[in-house]
């Protein structure tokens, strides 16, 4: 499905997709680039693309931004996506940096844009903490003010990538006795500072991707604020909105479906009971997929317009999520008996995967896909955002 | 992708709106089922009046020119408003067919008094044991002179006890389940030898089984090429599921919005319906369900319109998803009105059985599915 593009559009589009093919590093083509890539090689295609004024399509011209519009902004994550390359560095691009322009000073600005866009800096984020869930405002971590500097005490939790992070950006609470909304500050930490330690934690598919994050005493100079104290809410939400775009993952579930299709043509015979099964629902799937690209592209449509989109974000993170897991679910049933493996973690070519190649990561993607219902966010919650905003329940 | 309505399209939506706010409310249309004949010539002339019997008809064919869009304006309003009369029977499948598949003397012949209104037409393809394929045909028509003979029967014609001319599949030659040898035949619904069983359908509307016993039919009224007819009914089905998709678009969305409304007035316990998280989430999925069919009955639409090649394959798509996400919606708006969802006072009922009949029109959304994944 594709939107109606004028020639210069389609120009574009033909641009990235060459870019792509000629550029995108042989050695991100892994099995599983999510948890297979050194810290060095996942920095690979974001320099590429810095260097080739890329890095940030969301951010306005002047700080770095291509200047695209709407469209070309679609076409260009629709291209990058459908082609499989690893985006890149989430938390710094996406998150944070939009934050330091939107409310950050000249300073801050100066500091920190430039390295974000260059990925020597890897940020991660410092939201979570043990018991909050998804309910953000219950930050536990605080932060008091010692001349110039805060000395911040806490535990962030579930902080994806912490192990390769240079800073990290948090919620903390400068405000014990105001409502929880409003005693909350933006506090961006460099990841040296004493008393900053990281320690791994395992997920259930083996992998090393999230981390607990200890605060101790750590002395975290005033100037690393962003914009007022207490009024961290306001941007932590306007991040979390940047968060669920492009949360409907249509280019990867269409991968992930034709991989699922080659597997079940070559591992499911028409004489095996779940045969049917599978046509069936492949063919469901299939349309979910198709209904959310649809709707995602009428979004884009009307975005281009001028029209809000509203919570379409919730709308697409709800579908985007289950179908893929959907998708990791069939994939699992379909290699039978070798779903019962799981590659060992850290990976090696070393270490003996039974079965065939394509089989080799469906355990643990599976797995790893649980989470995407939960965080972000969770489906849940992003339910009770559709019904207060749309609905007005 | 977004349909951005044309200013003619526009004022074509807002003056079926005006129409049907002014003269098709549910009573009026509660009024209209309850008659004898079961629906409203006045309210026809109307719509023909409208321009809406012309408005998908190429210009040159005398017609507006409005194509698969308008039709999706026009059937999503019908949805609304739970039109019984047989615009999808006379404009969207006969009218349809004769413009794609007629001779220029058909056209000539038939379509003017489809457009104003004058004439009501029906498909007659089903047969007892056809289900939902064309290919399967035991009525036959043999040639006699200048005449074809018709015999067998026809089941579940929609709106056949209105009509004043019938489409008719019927084999001219090959064997039962044969795709070649299916023929199409005008015939006139008061013709010798054709007899109407007639029967209320659940949503409302008047059907027949016929039985053609040795009905002649004029050569001149073979509708298209002659043992070719299953390719022009499976044209004329991917026509009718987008007009069908954008009926039940229409009816989710006034079911939808009964139910909001209905779940923040009726009180339980001392607090409305609508503050219970498990009816939110529900409602939101009802929601969903109705933004993925519109995204996709605009999609099927608009694909139509540009003769993309895929068009039929993503015509059972369509069906299919869409048909699941309108049972799902009416299912749980009749959930959430709770034992009002049962009565028959409340239009709510009625939107439901009206989806549960698009559902099974042109084959249900399971037939779909795996019509579908065979084309993958």
């Amino acid at each position: 499905m594709e939107l109606k593009l004028s020639s210069e559009e389609a120009a574009f589009r033909d641009e990235v997709r060459a870019f792509i093919a000629e550029n995108y590093p042989a050695e991100m083509r892994v099995p599983n680039p999510e948890t297979d890539l050194s810290k060095e090689q996942m920095l690979l295609w974001h320099r590429v693309l810095h260097k080739k004024g890329w890095i940030a399509p969301l951010w306005p011209k002047e700080y770095g931004g291509p200047g695209w519009s709407i469209t070309r902004r679609f076409i260009f994550e629709q291209e990058t996506s459908r082609a499989g390359t690893l985006p890149p560095l989430a938390f710094s691009v996406t998150m944070v940096g939009p934050v330091i322009y939107t409310f950050g000073n000249d300073e801050q600005k100066q500091k920190f844009l430039p390295r974000i866009l260059s990925g020597e800096d890897w940020w991660c984020q410092g939201y979570s903490e043990p018991g909050s869930g998804s309910d953000l405002a219950s930050v536990r971590t605080k932060a008091v003010r010692d001349g110039d500097h805060y000395v911040v005490n806490g535990h962030k939790t579930w902080t994806t990538l912490a192990q390769h992070a240079d800073w990290i950006f948090c919620l903390v609470r400068t405000d014990p006795s105001a409502k929880p909304q409003a005693g909350i500050s933006f506090l961006l930490i460099d990841m040296k500072s004493p008393g900053v330690t990281v320690r791994p934690i395992i997920t259930i598919d083996g992998s090393h991707e999230v981390n607990d994050v200890f605060l101790e005493d750590v002395r975290v100079p005033a100037e690393n604020l962003i914009g007022e104290e207490n009024k961290g809410w306001t941007y932590a939400k306007f991040l979390l909105g940047n968060e669920r775009t492009s949360m409907a993952g249509i280019g990867r579930s269409t991968r992930y479906l034709e991989r699922l299709k080659r597997i079940v043509r070559t591992e499911v015979g028409e004489d095996d009971p779940t045969f049917g099964e599978f046509i069936k629902e492949i063919a469901r799937v299939e349309l979910d997929l198709l209904a959310l690209e649809a709707t995602e592209l009428r979004i884009v449509a009307q975005m281009s317009r001028g029209i809000d989109p509203g919570p379409a974000a919730s709308l697409f993170k709800i579908r985007g999520t289950e179908i893929f897991q959907r998708i990791t679910d069939l994939t699992h049933q379909a290699i039978g008996n070798y779903g019962l493996a799981i590659r060992e973690h850290p990976v090696s070519a070393n270490r003996f995967m039974p079965g065939p190649e394509y089989g080799h990561t469906a355990t643990e993607k599976y797995l790893n896909s649980r989470k995407l219902s939960i965080y972000g966010g969770s489906n849940e919650i992003q339910r009770n955002i559709i019904a207060k905003a749309v609905l007005g329940l | 992708m977004d349909i951005q309505l044309t200013e003619e399209q526009e004022l074509l939506r807002s003056s079926i709106q005006r129409f049907l706010r002014e003269q098709y409310d549910f009573d009026e249309r509660r009024k209209i089922v309850a008659t004898d004949e079961g629906w409203s010539r006045k309210h026809w002339s109307a719509f023909a009046e409208l321009g809406l019997c012309a408005a998908p008809f190429q210009e040159s064919s005398g017609g507006l020119g409005g194509g698969s869009l308008a039709t999706m304006i026009v059937m999503q309003e019908f949805g609304r408003s739970l039109v019984v009369e047989p615009y999808f029977e006379t404009v969207v499948l006969a009218g349809g067919l004769i413009e794609d598949a007629g001779s220029p003397e058909q056209r000539e012949v038939f379509l003017p008094n489809i457009m104003d209104g004058s004439a009501i037409w029906t498909l007659a393809w089903a047969e007892g044991r056809s289900r939902y394929d064309f290919d399967n045909v035991t009525t036959t028509a043999r040639r006699q002179g200048d005449n074809f003979v018709l015999s067998g029967t026809k089941s579940a014609v929609i709106g056949a006890p209105w009509a004043d001319k019938l489409i008719v599949s019927a084999r001219t030659s090959g064997g039962p389940r044969d795709r070649a040898g299916v023929s199409l035949f005008v015939v006139d619904r008061h013709s010798a030898n054709l007899h109407l069983q007639s029967f209320k359908t659940v949503d409302g509307r008047r059907a027949a089984e016929l039985t053609l016993m040795d009905v002649q039919v004029p050569n001149s009224q073979l509708l298209g090429t002659e043992g070719e007819g299953v390719a022009a009914l499976e044209a004329c089905r991917d026509r009718a599921i987008a007009a069908l998709c954008a009926e039940a678009v229409g009816a989710m969305s006034v079911l939808n919005s009964a139910t909001l409304e209905y779940s923040k007035a009726r009180k339980q316990f001392g607090v409305a319906l609508g503050t219970f998280q498990v009816l939110q989430h529900r409602m939101v999925d009802m929601f969903i369900a109705l933004e993925e069919s519109i995204s996709l009955t605009q999609h099927l639409s608009l694909s139509l319109a540009a003769r993309e090649p895929n068009g039929s394959k993503l015509a059972s798509g369509a069906k299919s998803k869409v048909g699941y996400a309108a049972r799902f919606v009416a299912e749980q708006a009749v959930q959430l009105h709770g034992g009002m969802g049962m009565s028959d006072e409340l239009n709510v009922g009625h939107y439901f059985k009206r989806i549960n009949s698009i559902n099974i029109q042109f084959g249900d959304p399971a037939y779909h599915l795996m019509r579908y994944a065979q084309q993958s």
